[in-house]
């Protein structure tokens, strides 16, 4: 194994999550009023709704079909021990693939293009894009060029990927594959270094909680059933809000 | 009975005139900034108008406020489905350029151009790309526009109204218009706060002023949309929503909101009322028809001992139910009856009620024949070829709000979600007000006569007379009954006063004994 795997590897990928756990919470607590997505929706919306909608949705989709082959290998496998079935599952996820890529194609060509879309653009959000555009191409090209990788993720690259969460790291499976699914690979735990230093941060505060949350919200300043009640002592403790 | 209280606006119509002077006042404390330059959290409309955004009342445009469904409402276009599902891109948001795209003037030119052959100009530049723009639109651009047909005939209020009558409308010599000022309605039911995914909106519990945390807006957007009002505005330069806070730092320490302090007119009244929020649900259903009268059934009477008992068992202070005894909201709203929500069928139940404007309403212009008048005057005098007569007069007791200049279905459309019993009760008072007044001080209408307009109307000569005086003569005390904050209670829930007791400017606010982290 070259150094250049056994960094790429083995040692990137702790460094990368480490550095998005810590960094997520680095940003959170300096600079929470950023942590969005800033929507450009409201200066251009017309060009912004045929790449957002099917960049977002297909990314979704990918990133789900992504998680679930590498929680549940064995599933994968029986899953696509059917040869229909596989076929089934890599055209459904090619599709999506092909979505995200239009869908960010789209986004950016409105990113630079847009007068007013670029008043609101910073190099950061550029350079993801183009981090992400090579990430989706390189993906469409391994489901093109490498046949089958719903099956051969579970059989080849979970294990890897479990590997490093176990923290006894075993590369040698990621090392003999061809260049373009080490790119691609390398260039996940590259994505996942860069979310807390761009506007990706915004799905980790996805808003999931609105599912139970009562519609209205009231908020008060002192505590409405003690505030006359003389009973009430003078406390030690803390005011909840505080 | 859960007994809350919330600030109440009254805007009286008939005494705005349309100066702007409470948009400029609002503009200059709160949205002169980068990405707000868009914004006005207070503006003046002229009705029949499109207003700001243009058509912002066409909810089958915008999708906002709450429908009907089934028993109970729903968000018409935002709630957890909807919102959660446009979340990446909202289908129904309305861009900067339903509002306008904000521009500047490049000033320096002036000064600074070359010497040259042509004069030099100041172009029009965007406030967004820097860029030199055509402008197309710009605040306030539809006003006093009445009958011209890209502003005054596109009111989506005039979709109830026949072809003819819109036609009467705007003929050149009965046109009329007047002004609507805007303002955030701080609703009881805000669509607002509802359509939230992130739950940055929030409604204060002490005094009900609808507020937006800015460190808890991530830009997703929705509530632009659930607002029906249009009067949440998206900062496209900090990525957050921001509406009309009501001046609260203001109203904290006592002072009116600017807007409504620096009113020219002063049309605008600011009180507190009592209400019971157990009920906010229930009412926001009933059916349309019923809305303005079950909101006014939601309020409740601030002398009643069980609502003072009920008021206290729920913390809310003497200050604030002595206040809302003064309060010329309830007034204006109750003891009256004479103001109105606006649009009450988007069912958010707005704290902002209007004085329906009399009178464009009242003036009504008559067929006549000019033959007889001009016999008298002779031939060398103009003649006259109109055949129409404006008229203001009183002789006919409400008999003008029948064949009134701006249709009652125009105003209902407006105030009571087409109810035109309900705006013609209100009208029929303030008219009443006048001949009461116009007997006791003119004195050319019998006491009889005033007398009868005023039973008519369903009020007595101590009502009006009170109606005259506030309506009038009012003081600025009497038009702004201001609650107080009761900061020295709030406070002890955002900071631990036991921290500054007996240490005042020398003191620590970190616990001293631990260390590390």
């Amino acid at each position: 194994m070259s150094s250049l795997d056994s960094f790429l590897f083995i040692i990137f990928p702790y460094l990368a999550v480490g550095i998005f756990l810590l960094g997520s919470i680095w940003r959170y607590k300096q600079t929470g009023f950023k942590y969005s997505s800033l929507s450009a929706q409201f200066l251009e919306g017309r060009k912004g709704f045929w790449g957002t909608v099917p960049f977002h949705w297909g990314l979704i989709v990918i990133f789900l079909l992504h998680l679930t082959v590498f929680l549940f290998p064995q599933l994968t496998l029986g899953w696509s021990s059917s040869p229909i079935r596989l076929i089934a599952t890599e055209i459904v996820a090619f599709t999506f693939g092909l979505s995200a890529l239009v869908g960010l194609v789209a986004l950016f060509i409105r990113r630079i293009s847009d007068a007013r879309v670029k008043m609101v653009t910073n190099n950061m959000d550029l350079a993801i894009e183009v981090l992400l555009l090579a990430q989706i191409i390189l993906g469409c090209w391994i489901a093109v060029g490498y046949r089958w990788g719903y099956s051969w993720f579970a059989a080849d690259l979970s294990p890897y990927l479990w590997s490093i969460v176990k923290f006894s790291p075993d590369a040698t499976a990621v090392v003999a594959m061809p260049i373009v699914i080490k790119l691609h690979i390398a260039g996940a735990f590259l994505v996942i270094l860069m979310i807390p230093f761009t506007r990706l941060v915004h799905f980790l505060v996805a808003p999931f909680h609105y599912i139970w949350r009562p519609y209205q919200q009231v908020i008060w300043h002192w505590n409405k059933k003690t505030i006359r009640d003389k009973k009430t002592p003078w406390s030690e403790k803390r005011p909840f809000n505080n | 009975m859960d007994v809350r209280s919330q600030i109440s606006m009254i805007f009286h119509l008939d005494k705005c005139i349309g100066c702007h002077t409470c948009s400029v006042a609002c503009k200059n404390i709160w949205t002169d900034r980068k990405g707000a330059e868009y914004m006005w959290w207070n503006n003046v409309e002229t009705k029949p108008g499109t207003g700001y955004p243009g058509k912002w009342e066409d909810q089958e445009i915008y999708k906002g406020g709450w429908v009907k469904d089934g028993e109970g409402i729903k968000l018409k276009g935002a709630g957890k489905k909807k919102g959660l599902l446009n979340i990446f891109h909202n289908p129904h948001l309305p861009v900067i350029d339903d509002y306008y795209e904000p521009f500047t003037y490049k000033y320096l030119n002036l000064i600074e151009a070359p010497a040259a052959d042509d004069q030099p100009t100041a172009r029009p530049v965007s406030l967004i790309t820097g860029k030199p723009i055509d402008i197309k639109m710009g605040p306030n651009w539809d006003d006093d526009l009445s009958g011209t047909p890209d502003y005054a005939r596109n009111d989506p209020n005039l979709k109830k109204l026949s072809k003819a009558e819109q036609e009467a409308m705007f003929q050149l010599e009965r046109m009329a218009f007047y002004y609507l000022p805007r303002i955030c309605n701080h609703c009881l039911n805000p669509a607002c706060v509802a359509s939230c995914p992130s739950g940055a909106i929030y409604k204060r519990g002490e005094d009900g002023v609808v507020l937006i945390n800015q460190d808890k807006c991530r830009a997703w957007r929705m509530c632009v949309t659930a607002c029906p009002y249009k009067k949440t505005y998206y900062n496209w330069n900090s990525g957050k929503s921001e509406k009309c806070i009501l001046c609260y730092p203001r109203l904290e320490t006592g002072q009116a909101p600017a807007c409504m302090h620096s009113c020219v007119g002063r049309i605008r009244y600011l009180g507190n009322i009592l209400y019971d929020a157990d009920r906010i649900h229930e009412i926001a259903s009933v059916p349309e028809d019923q809305l303005v009268d079950k909101q006014m059934e939601l309020m409740l009477d601030p002398f009643d001992p069980k609502v003072i008992e009920a008021a206290k068992k729920n913390g809310v202070p003497d200050s604030t139910i002595r206040s809302a005894q003064r309060s010329p909201a309830y007034k204006f709203i109750k003891t009256w009856g004479l103001a109105l929500p606006l649009h009450p069928e988007y069912r958010t139940l707005p704290s902002l009620f209007y004085v329906p404007p009399l009178l464009p309403v009242m003036a009504s212009v008559s067929d006549t024949k000019n033959t007889e008048q001009q016999a008298k005057i002779g031939e060398v005098a103009k003649v006259w070829d109109d055949k129409w007569l404006y008229n203001t007069t009183t002789e006919e007791l409400f008999g003008s709000i029948e064949d009134a200049r701006m249709p009652m279905e125009y105003m209902a459309s407006l105030f009571s979600a087409g109810n035109t019993e309900q705006i013609k009760d209100r009208l029929k008072k303030l008219m009443a007000v006048r001949i009461h007044r116009r007997w006791t001080t003119v004195g050319d209408i019998s006491e009889e006569k005033a007398k009868g307009a005023l039973k008519e109307a369903g009020l007595d000569g101590k009502m009006a007379d009170e109606i005259y005086y506030l309506t009038s003569l009012a003081k600025f005390d009497d038009r702004f009954v201001i609650p107080a904050a009761h900061r020295e209670q709030a406070i002890e829930m955002l900071e631990f006063t036991g921290d500054k007791k007996g240490s005042t400017g020398f003191g620590f606010k970190e616990g001293t004994a631990k260390r590390g982290l």
